[in-house]
């Protein structure tokens, strides 16, 4: 199966990039994904301040600029992950070396319909 | 109201069934680099299943009362490690006492010192049991069910559903070749030189096979198993990793990838095979796809364009890259057939090239070589040839004779929706035929 992995922003803001060491201990996380076969995709979002919304009502539509104010429910990035179960999902995450934060796994599925 | 002591115990209940489903979930990911470590360590992959399989009935006792460790991955391997330091000491010892008795006794392969040996690289371990597990030495039916048991970490059960054989059966297929391992005295290693090329391409047969039977299963109710295909696209990209300068590696997983991207399409509503030029295009998954072409760039530029996995990738890709079937470059696949066909000459590739000279060429040309292929013995009982030639005839408005070739394409297949498309492309030449 195939799940989808998004990185919260929570309470830390895009704005504040991460340390040299986050980013090496990150990357060897990653890299054990990707030898596993786990990875399929990866992508981090540039800060919601540069993204926009587009809100539907009827045959209305709304642009919205960013940055939106509900920081804790951004997505600040996202994996695709090929995994056996949710519960193999939820062991590799645990793995990963955040000190804050929340991750959200969702299932993709893929065989039912496009 | 229940008493305190129920919901403790219901509680207790709870934490214990997480505690297993979280096992199950990190033993499979972590047991084929606990064999592959323990395999060098003692040199056998029964015993280092066995060792790998103590640490996870320890795991199993330990963890639902302590929780599960920090570092589960480390604690099995402690944990199996530690055994396999007494086993090989106590064959040591046994060892001596037969030498005291004048016998002759195959040494020890785990002579190294423990510690260093089990923390070496993990990656040339697990090519080491990739290697080992698809031992040419091997069936290919016993390299499937080994590679899938030990590297997949799949259990026997599932192993036989997927192959909807007795799990009686792969069992003893997995201990024969175990047993077999052994006594020919295969050694853990990653081999190099012209060896290489050799198991190479017997490790990638096996990835294949995996791959191809849930993608087109030779029998049963089911015309695709996704599963069995997800297993096979992993270990093509854990093999990918492991050997990232390996072009005919990479040409596999391009091939896999590109072929995968079709599994949503290629069947229908009802559980249907739809095949390749039928297939609503927009269902296709773009990720794989990607996916594959870029892998298949990495092949080409390692030079690896002419290699039998490649040349079959680069066939699939002009599928992938046409947005209709109709814009598929026949005659390029026609070229890319000539020379698979130079390479590796097979009837079934022959086939393939006449269905490929047919589309670019017109069905003419295509039933001619079709039917130079007709007398082939070893075509005799595969079904895809009455189904090709039966398409072509029916081209070309010769609605009678195909309706006989696909209606004795439908006697060959074993797989229940393969033979129901058959028998509907039969019916549908029969209702051409009279109205024409």
């Amino acid at each position: 199966m195939r799940v989808l992995v998004l990185a919260k922003e929570g309470n830390q803001s895009a704005a504040t990039p991460p340390t040299a060491e986050a980013m090496a201990e990150y990357q060897k996380f990653n890299e054990e994904l990707v030898k596993a076969g786990v990875v399929v995709e990866a992508g981090r979002l540039s800060p919601s301040s540069q993204g926009r919304r587009v809100q539907f009502d009827g045959t209305k539509r709304t642009v919205i600029d960013g940055p939106f104010a509900e920081t804790k429910e951004l997505v600040a990035g996202y994996w695709l992950w090929q995994v056996r179960s949710m519960d193999e999902a939820i062991e590799w995450l645990k793995r990963a070396p955040y000190d804050g934060g929340t991750f959200e796994i969702r299932e993709v599925s893929q065989y039912e319909g496009a | 109201m229940r008493s305190p002591s129920t919901r403790a115990r219901e509680g207790a209940v709870a934490v214990a069934a997480d505690a297993h489903r979280a096992i199950e979930a990190i033993w499979r990911i972590e047991s084929a680099r606990l064999i592959a470590g323990l395999a060098r360590l003692v040199g056998d992959i029964g015993t280092a299943e066995e060792l790998a399989q103590d640490a996870l009935v320890a795991a199993l006792e330990q963890w639902p009362s302590s929780g599960v460790p920090e570092k589960p991955g480390a604690w099995l391997m402690a944990t199996a490690k530690h055994r396999a330091t007494d086993l090989i000491r106590r064959r040591k010892t046994l060892e001596r006492k037969y030498e005291e008795l004048g016998r002759d006794v195959q040494r020890d392969p785990g002579d190294k010192d423990l510690d260093t040996a089990i923390d070496e690289d993990v990656g040339d371990d697990l090519l080491g049991l990739i290697f080992m597990a698809c031992h040419p030495i091997l069936s290919k039916e016993a390299r499937v069910a080994l590679t899938l048991r030990v590297l997949g970490g799949l259990t026997t059960e599932e192993i036989a559903r997927a192959f909807l054989v007795p799990v009686s059966s792969i069992a003893q297929r997995i201990v024969r070749a175990k047993r077999t391992l052994t006594e020919a005295h295969v050694r853990f290693e990653v081999p190099g030189g012209p060896e290489r090329v050799a198991r190479l391409a017997s490790v990638l047969e096996v990835i294949y096979l995996i791959f191809n039977e849930g993608y087109a299963a030779t029998a049963g109710e089911e015309w695709i198993r996704p599963a069995l295909c997800e297993e096979a696209l992993r270990l093509g990209r854990i093999l990918a990793e492991l050997c990232p300068t390996e072009p005919e590696v990479l040409g596999l997983v391009a091939l896999m990838e590109i072929h995968a991207s079709r599994l949503r399409a290629r069947v229908g509503p009802s559980g249907e095979p739809v095949l390749l030029l039928d297939q609503d295009r927009a269902r296709w998954d773009r990720l794989l796809i990607r996916r594959g072409l870029a892998a298949l760039e990495r092949a080409e530029r390692l030079g690896g364009a002419m290699g039998p996995y490649a040349l079959q990738a680069a066939i699939a890709a002009c599928h992938a890259r046409a947005t209709t079937a109709a814009e598929t470059d026949w005659p390029r696949i026609v070229a890319l057939y000539d020379a698979v066909a130079q390479l590796a000459p097979s009837p079934v590739i022959e086939l393939n090239r006449a269905v490929a000279v047919g589309m670019a060429f017109g069905p003419a040309a295509g039933l001619d070589l079709v039917d130079a292929l007709v007398p082939e013995p070893s075509l005799k009982s595969y079904h895809l040839l009455p189904a090709v030639r039966g398409d072509l005839l029916r081209k070309l408005g010769r609605s009678e004779e195909a309706r006989a070739e696909f209606e004795r394409a439908a006697s060959l297949t074993e797989n229940a929706r393969e033979r129901e498309l058959l028998h509907r492309r039969a019916a549908e030449c029969a209702a051409e035929g009279m109205s024409g």
